[in-house]
């Protein structure tokens, strides 16, 4: 069970967290004038990556939702950013 | 009966005598033996048939890695290790895979017929005209121990979380030293030795270590970890790590308890975790009497067991020494058979030199060897060494990899992994001097004793799965080469054991027979956990009731009161109906008085989540598909909350308390979800200093009025708000105080009838539906249970997300066109909405069913369909459908292909083979115009 550091509450079990996709998918605005490619690569497609990962995660206990930078082959977690700390792109209403 | 008792024995106590029986026959032991080391002494040889042939099998080993002595016990654990369970006063203790018993199975005709049954025999044999017609009885033979279905089953385990500095798997000499070291340096250690003591070799090797014998040495080391607040763990096996530095521990404990769980959290890791003796390769070498060299000194040292009176000790390696001096010292009659040309040549042993033994002879037990020169001898046990290897499994499961050490013919662990250290035998360091000394160079002398290919006997590899050495070469022939292939052609290494005694030296003749080196081969991939652990250990306390803990209301004592029959809902336990009574006419009476009088229902579940701030409005815009901030502050609004993809998520009801205050009122099934929903957006799209979201629906009871006589009931309560039209219409709010308790009051209804949800916070629950009780007793009011309520929803065409909803419905499905033609806003799905595929013409409508063949309620699930050029094409399914009492007929609901478009037409639906009529109808079957919200 791994350990994930959650920014706000410290190192807590996996279990507790909810996955929530790649990091970087932003959402394609515009309404009609996105694609349908642009938005189906928006809902659908994911990264897989192997290796180093940017990923979104919530922690269910306390609600934060947060980047964290893991290895998804070696499990390993370099570091977890609050979105408003540099997590996010900019973290701020669009 | 060959084996004998001595006076020794450091585990046994002499002055404790017990008896249990095995089979049916008694057996005498002391407090301390094992199954095993009491049926040894006591000359039972057979303990068990072996799982393919039936062969006669006796004990091997002295641990965990023991392949043979698997027994049941009486009230206990199936298959259970004879080597680790203690002998206890009464038991009643019985083979496996053998009847009527181990001495005289009634299936060991089989093993004149293994040339038809070799490994993967099930791909070639018994396949005509089918599998299936042999399957059962294959199976019904397949297993070993029976589970005793009459037995309560284990207690609750317990599961403990813990956290330290270092974790030392194995009290052995090194892992006594290392942890030791550990605590001496000041931190916090755990111990842990699957052992009843600690000591580990040094319970039945002779060894002095700073000046102590060995056993005491080991004693006093763990008195002084102890002592310093270390934790030190006997009967407990490491038996996983998993990722970051978790490792799973099972303790056994006293009692029917299953074993206790540890999950430790350790900086780093130590594994002294030791090494097993493999086997020699020989002719019949499964015959009972053949044992493992090192277990026979156990036996003698712990137990006072001796094995035999004429022993030979076959070995090609130096620590076999030691037991076969311990062994003539005892009194027996001892010859080693030094496969080495170059062996040693102690005083008072016969040591025959540089030959091996090429079969065991006997029938049913040991009473001779014969050697590779042809010599015959005579003996009643042959001990076997074939080398060690280091228990390495847990060093591989934390994704570390071995090498191979021609020097001492065994894998060991390669480069290190991260917080993980290996030390003692398990890292190849067999003699304890080496230990020590931590010294690479040994007294060790080890010659290669591969399996051979095209040996004239039988010659077993893998014990507890009957595979030989032929089916090695069977699957080499058949080109499954790769040793995980090799593994699950062969079922070598699958059983119980996991191959413990047996991969090495498969995975050796696999290499001969494939001209690779023993390294190329490899091992398979090694996976916790490393003995057998209880699902009741795993499973802790989350069991029955607890397993999916329901939640629970804050008036269930109440509704129990009342005779209320809970059954689960979402998640929540709740009032189903209210009996006593047949269910059916309970809930058809219920239905029919809800809408003649008044009903009082709880909603607690019902989802409230507050969304607060000076950005909650413009938020809930992008939420919700509908336009919200337009809602004025005391109203209500219905709305569908949808997923990016435009599927609906969730519907219900957004009340505006005031500028900046709403509350979701979401599915009760769908709580966190949609809670989870928004913090998500919330805090990646919005200003979270703007917008705050507060779940409030466990905080709050919400109790429903509802009926033509609900404004009556209403009237005569306390509350210090005026309740008429104007002030309080249909779908608004208002608050106040109901008796002194603070009350949120809304006109939103889910009967279609006039309905008061009553919110109040849970602690005053109880009080308020008092007082709805007594105030209801004028009107005849009836208790409403959750079938009911779904029928009366049900004839309103009201949908249930997730039931009359499915993972492509979409808003314009159910009419709902407004928000995507004239919302200015983004919101959540928006894009999707304007694909082809929320165009078609052809999408799945929601609309009511009307059966037309008077054969009662649709069935729910019927498809809708279409016959064509002889296909049948699924045009949709009924989602919902109840016998109405308001309208003393079925009513339906569904979703089916152009619905909308398709009023009045029949359509056919299918049920497994039943067929039925019914005629496509508006989905609100009563009160159309809606008047009696109004009432």
């Amino acid at each position: 069970m791994q350990l994930f550091p959650c920014p706000f509450c410290g190192p807590r079990s996996e279990s507790e967290f909810h996955f929530g996709g790649d990091a970087g998918n932003h959402r394609p605005e515009g309404f009609r004038a996105v694609t349908d490619g642009a938005w189906a690569a928006y809902l659908y497609e994911r990264n897989n990556l192997r290796g180093a990962a940017s990923e979104i995660w919530m922690h269910m206990a306390c609600g934060e939702v947060f980047r964290m930078e893991r290895d998804t082959v070696n499990h390993r977690v370099a570091e977890a950013l609050a979105l408003g700390q540099g997590g996010g792109d900019d973290g701020m209403a669009h | 009966m060959t084996a004998w008792r001595t006076d020794g024995g450091s585990a046994v106590d002499r002055s404790r005598p017990l008896s249990f029986t095995f089979d049916g026959r008694t057996v005498e032991g002391f407090a301390g033996d094992t199954l095993a080391s009491a049926l040894l002494a006591g000359g039972v040889r057979v303990l068990g048939r072996s799982f393919k042939y039936h062969r006669p099998r006796g004990l091997w080993g002295a641990g965990v890695e023991e392949p043979n002595a698997l027994v049941d016990i009486a009230g206990g654990m199936p298959n259970t290790r004879a080597t680790l369970a203690l002998a206890a006063d009464g038991m009643a203790v019985r083979s496996v895979n053998a009847e009527p018993s181990a001495q005289k199975d009634r299936h060991a005709f089989l093993d004149a017929f293994s040339r038809f049954i070799p490994a993967a025999f099930y791909y070639k044999t018994f396949m005509f005209p089918d599998w299936h017609l042999f399957e059962p009885r294959i199976r019904q033979m397949a297993g070993l121990g029976t589970v005793d279905t009459a037995a309560d089953g284990p207690a609750f385990a317990e599961q403990v979380n813990h956290h330290c500095d270092v974790l030392v798997v194995g009290a052995g000499p090194s892992g006594l030293l290392a942890a030791r070291t550990a605590a001496r340096a000041g931190k916090r250690v755990v111990l842990c030795d699957d052992g009843r003591q600690v000591g580990g070799s040094l319970l039945f090797r002779e060894a002095t270590i700073e000046g102590r014998p060995g056993a005491e040495w080991a004693r006093e080391v763990a008195a002084e970890l102890e002592q310093t607040g270390a934790l030190v763990l006997t009967g407990t096996t490491a038996f996983g790590i998993y990722d970051h530095h978790l490792v799973g521990l099972s303790q056994k404990v006293e009692g029917d308890a299953s074993d206790r769980l540890w999950r430790v959290r350790a900086a780093s890791i130590v594994l002294a975790t030791g090494a097993i003796e493999r086997p020699l390769p020989f002719g019949h070498n499964d015959l009972p009497g053949v044992m493992s060299t090192e277990a026979a000194l156990v036996y003698l040292r712990r137990f006072g067991v001796v094995v035999g009176r004429r022993i030979v000790v076959a070995t090609n390696n130096g620590l076999a020494y030691e037991t076969a001096l311990a062994l003539a010292a005892a009194g027996a009659e001892v010859t080693v058979v030094d496969y080495r040309a170059d062996a040693p040549s102690p005083a008072g042993l016969q040591v025959l030199k540089g030959v091996t033994v090429a079969a065991a002879l006997g029938r049913g037990t040991v009473t001779g060897a014969r050697l590779s020169d042809g010599t015959v001898m005579e003996a009643d046990a042959i001990l076997a060494s074939g080398g060690f290897t280091p228990t390495v499994h847990l060093f591989c499961q934390a994704q570390g990899k071995l090498d191979w050490r021609d020097d001492i013919l065994a894998f060991v662990p390669g480069s290190p992994v991260d917080g993980v250290e290996v030390v003692g035998a398990a890292a190849g360091r067999f003699a304890l001097p080496a230990v020590l000394a931590d010294d690479t160079a040994q007294e060790f002398g080890i010659v290669a004793a591969w399996p051979k290919p095209g040996a004239r006997e039988r010659v077993w590899i893998d014990l507890q799965n009957d595979v030989t050495a032929k089916d090695v070469e069977l699957a080499v022939r058949e080109n499954f080469v790769s040793v995980e292939h090799l593994k699950r052609y062969t079922t070598l290494g699958m059983a119980t054991d996991q191959g413990k005694t047996s991969n090495v030296n498969g995975l050796a003749l696999m290499a001969e027979l494939t001209g690779r080196r023993i390294p190329a081969v490899g091992t398979t991939t090694y996976r916790p956990p490393f003995t057998p652990v209880p699902f009741a250990t795993f499973a802790g306390a989350r069991s029955g009731t607890r397993m999916n803990p329901l939640r629970r209301l804050p008036l269930e004592r109440e509704h129990r009161a009342e005779g209320a029959v809970f059954r689960a809902y979402g998640g929540w336990l709740r009032p189903a109906f209210y009996g006593p009574g047949v269910p059916d006419e309970r809930i058809q009476a219920e239905a029919e008085a809800a809408r003649e009088g008044v009903a009082l229902f709880d909603g607690s579940p019902l989802g409230k989540i507050e969304v607060i701030g000076p950005d909650a409005a413009q938020f809930l815009d992008f939420i919700y598909y509908n336009t919200m901030s337009t809602l004025a502050p005391g109203r209500c609004r219905y709305g569908f909350i949808l997923t990016e993809a435009g599927v609906v998520y969730d519907d219900g009801v957004l009340v505006r308390l005031d500028e900046n205050r709403f509350v979701v009122s979401c599915s009760s099934s769908h709580v966190s979800g949609v809670h989870g929903l928004l913090e998500e957006w919330r805090q990646d799209r919005f200003d979270r200093r703007r917008v705050f979201i507060h779940n409030a629906t466990a905080e709050m009871a919400t109790l429903t009025v509802t009926g033509p006589r609900a404004r009556d009931l209403m009237a005569t309560l306390d509350l210090d708000l005026p309740l008429d039209d104007v002030a309080l219409p249909h779908m608004a709010v208002v608050c106040g105080l109901l008796d002194g308790v603070a009350v949120r009051i809304a006109r939103v209804s889910f009967t279609g009838d006039r309905s008061y949800e009553i919110s109040v916070p849970a602690d005053s629950a109880a009080a308020v539906w008092a007082r709805l009780r007594q105030a209801g007793k004028a009107f005849g009011a009836t208790l409403l249970g959750l079938e009911a309520l779904m029928i009366l929803r049900a004839e309103k065409g009201y949908i249930v997300v997730g039931k009359d909803t499915d993972g492509t419905s979409r808003p314009m499905d159910f009419g709902l066109t407004a928000p995507l033609e004239r919302k200015k806003v983004e919101f959540i799905g928006r894009r999707s909405l304007a694909t082809e595929d929320a165009a078609r013409p052809d999408r799945r409508q929601f609309v009511g069913l009307e059966a037309v063949d008077g054969l009662g309620p649709l069935p729910m699930g019927a498809h809708g369909v279409e016959r064509e050029a002889g296909k049948t094409r699924s045009t949709g399914y009924v989602t919902s459908s109840y016998f109405s009492p308001a309208l003393q007929r079925p009513i339906a609901l569904g979703l089916i292909e152009r619905g909308l478009a398709r009023m009045g037409d029949i359509v056919e639906l299918q049920h497994l083979r039943e067929i039925r009529r019914a005629r496509i109808v508006p989905s609100c079957a009563f009160d159309e115009s809606g008047s009696r919200l109004h009432v």
